[in-house]
């Protein structure tokens, strides 16, 4: 019996809502294909299926919070016979959790009883707190270590935070609501991303004023070219740069998850997308190295598309190993990113602005861009950082090579 | 004065006030009373209304019970609590019970005074706290005097009363010194607040009162306000002065030198849980004995019961200092 758990979709995601099933007990399910689809705090989600296998049950219904991790169906694998006492589709309930709360997921292993665990992992918040909380429409989840007894919110944390805060109750759940509680949703959950990733990564960040006068006029022979709905933006080859130069850059690569730090093979670079109710998303572009440019300019629009219309892969979601943020023409001239964690290196690239640059000792104007670095001081030091950031310079002198 | 003279005092002025009023019990004439309580009553009485009765605790309190139905009013006095463990049949299926099982027709006026409590090196079968158990049983009144005030009013309080009452004074209280003031008016229905205080409740009575209002100065040097709740009356509760209280303070720490398993401090606990789960900033918790035989060994003894520092210690660790 091979049991499907909820995949992990985002480094801010912790539980997310199954919206729909796209499978059945009975059908066969391939690798890669889309079983389900979650709603994250940022979007529906479709899940792909990483495991192969005829659909026996599926333990959880459209409507349930489900924690990452939680089993969300049972597939049998080639050849398995289903077992003698068939499990019934609510025997074995995933651990749903009610409200955006600390509980693990459960222990779903046929027992009824609650698990031990649970209830002691849950947020201690004494009864005068919660009306309190209630009354000031404040959220008391929120409340990291309350004052009381072993930590718990007392009435005084709650007025406090209410004092600090003055924020509205985000509601405990909500049907995939209006684009305005999507955005307050959204900005709660970069908050919490971006504030770990600030409080746990010891960020360094490079700068590099890079020419682009070739590249340009690259562009525009290759543009003048291609009919006008195949034209490449400046975006796709500075991507395309980017993930060539990485592959020599593995400790700018990968992954740093529980004190330790694991490079990835592949190059997928998470390519933020701003929304436009507010708030971004950075889904990944997977496999930017064996794209050809056009192809790349394919995938990049169909991307921003569909991560604008919430339709995003899980891969899309989970496995960017580091993130280019582009603020593009009507950007500032650099910008000094966050990195997104686990990942361990965010790559920001300004407006492309003509300025003066000095060429064999005079100064002619070029048009140049600002690549900046952020880096994970535990993971690489400035000067690998800067040895990147020579090396990208040195890339898109030659756009022929892309 | 002290508590023992307050009590004094009291049986005289019932002795005095009423002519059906008699006190009868092991050593209460000519020895004056295991704590001197009785002591002179004999001479100023005479035997018909100071009795010394025979070694019975069953036989005496049962014949308390028919004199209270013949018209009279009985005061009969159990040297301890663990001694009334003999009178349980005429206290309970007797004195409890008659007047639901009469219909109504008879009730009976009777006071049992005895001692209870630890702290004097007693040992084991002379130092229980069993008020909690009686409190248990519906047709009875349960009352405990902590102050010299009480001491001194709530004996008449408890004559007047159509129903049998059992009054508690605890062993270490009989030297306590005290004022009665002029406009004293006592009752058996209400607990008292002692010290008000804004933090929380401490919520005790009979011996525990002082260690308790001792607690509530240490608590006040921290800067933390502390009520004192005397609830004098164990059966029946006054609950809404407890959660008047705790409705204020958010928590609540009860002491009760009773075994903590099935004590009155669970009642009370449970009371709070039942009407003010909602209002409560913090768990109730609770100071009791230990849940052993009381130790003869003084520092056995010692620890084996609620101490000052003990409900300083757990008053703070419910305000989460």
């Amino acid at each position: 019996m091979i049991e499907f758990k909820l995949p992990w979709l985002g480094a801010d995601m912790d539980q997310g809502e199954l919206l729909e099933w796209m499978i059945k007990p009975g059908d066969r399910v391939r690798r890669g294909q889309v079983i389900a689809v979650v709603d994250t705090s940022k979007a529906a989600v479709e899940v792909e299926s990483w495991q192969e296998g005829i659909v026996h049950a599926l333990l959880a219904q459209p409507g349930d919070m489900l924690p990452v991790g939680a089993p969300m169906a049972q597939f049998l694998a080639d050849g398995e016979v289903p077992p003698a006492v068939s499990v019934p589709v609510i025997a074995a309930p995933p651990a749903i959790v009610p409200t955006a709360g600390t509980l693990k997921p459960a222990d779903t292993a046929g027992s009824a009883a609650i698990p031990a665990g649970a209830l002691g992992d849950r947020k201690k918040i004494s009864p005068a707190a919660r009306r309190r909380a209630a009354e000031l429409q404040i959220d008391p989840q929120t409340i990291e270590l309350g004052s009381g007894p072993h930590g718990a919110v007392t009435i005084e944390d709650v007025e406090r935070a209410a004092a600090r805060a003055r924020v509205p109750m985000a509601p405990a759940k909500k049907a995939p609501g209006s684009p305005a509680d999507r955005a307050a949703e959204m900005r709660k959950t970069i908050a919490g991303a971006m504030s770990r990733s600030k409080r746990e990564i010891p960020h360094y960040y490079l700068a590099q004023p890079i020419p682009l006068q070739r590249m340009t006029l690259w562009l525009s022979e290759q543009n003048a070219l291609r009919s006008m709905d195949r034209r490449l933006l400046m975006a796709v080859p500075l991507l395309k740069a980017i993930a060539m130069t990485l592959e020599a850059f593995p400790e700018l690569n990968g992954f740093y998850r529980d004190g330790e730090f694991k490079p990835s093979p592949q190059v997928q670079i998470g390519v933020a997308i701003s929304l436009r109710h507010g708030g971004l998303i950075a889904p990944a572009l997977h496999d930017i190295g064996a794209k050809s440019l056009d192809q790349l300019m394919q995938a990049l629009g169909d991307l921003v598309q569909r991560t604008r219309a919430g339709s995003l892969r899980s891969s899309e979601l989970s496995d960017a190993t580091v993130t280019v943020t582009n603020l593009g023409e009507q950007g500032a001239e650099a910008v000094y990113g966050v990195i997104s964690p686990p990942q361990v290196a965010l790559v920001g690239l300004g407006r492309v602005s003509v300025r003066p640059w000095v060429v064999d000792g005079a100064v002619v104007a070029l048009p140049v861009v600002t690549a900046t670095l952020s880096a994970d001081h535990r993971v690489s030091d400035g000067h690998r950082g800067a040895r990147f950031l020579t090396a990208l310079a040195e890339a898109l002198q030659h756009p022929e090579k892309l | 004065m002290t508590y023992r003279e307050a009590l004094r005092q009291g049986l005289r002025e019932a002795l005095l006030r009423d002519p059906r009023v008699f006190l009868m019990g092991e050593d209460v004439g000519r020895y004056g009373g295991t704590y001197a309580v009785s002591k002179g009553l004999l001479e100023e009485f005479g035997p018909d209304r100071i009795r010394d009765a025979p070694l019975s605790e069953l036989g005496f309190v049962g014949a308390g019970i028919g004199a209270a139905l013949g018209g009279m009013r009985p005061l009969v006095e159990v040297m301890t609590v663990n001694f009334s463990l003999l009178a349980l049949d005429p206290i309970i299926n007797t004195a409890a019970l008659l007047r639901h099982m009469s219909g109504g027709q008879f009730s009976v006026p009777m006071v049992i005074r005895m001692s209870t409590g630890a702290g004097r090196q007693l040992a084991a079968q002379h130092s229980h706290s069993f008020e909690g158990w009686y409190a248990h049983i519906p047709g009875i009144k349960i009352v405990t005097p902590a102050t010299v005030e009480d001491a001194r009013g709530m004996l008449w309080a408890a004559i007047q009363d159509p129903d049998p009452v059992l009054l508690f004074e605890h062993a270490q209280l009989y030297n306590l010194e005290g004022e009665v003031p002029e406009d004293s008016a006592v009752d058996i229905r209400s607990a008292r607040i002692r010290r008000s205080g804004k933090d929380l409740s401490l919520i005790t009575y009979g011996g525990c009162l002082w260690k308790t209002i001792e607690a509530a100065e240490q608590l006040a040097a921290e800067g933390i306000s502390a009520e004192v709740i005397d609830l004098r009356v164990l059966r029946p509760l006054d609950t809404d002065t407890v959660l008047a209280s705790v409705r204020r303070t958010r928590r609540a720490v009860v002491i009760d030198e009773g075994w903590r398993s099935g004590s009155l401090a669970a009642e009370v606990m449970a009371r709070i849980m039942e009407q003010a789960f909602y209002e409560l900033d913090a768990p109730v918790a609770r100071v009791c004995s230990q849940e052993v035989p009381i130790p003869y060994a003084r520092h056995l003894e010692e620890a084996a019961l609620p101490q000052t520092a003990g409900i300083v210690a757990v008053a703070r660790e419910v305000l989460g200092r």
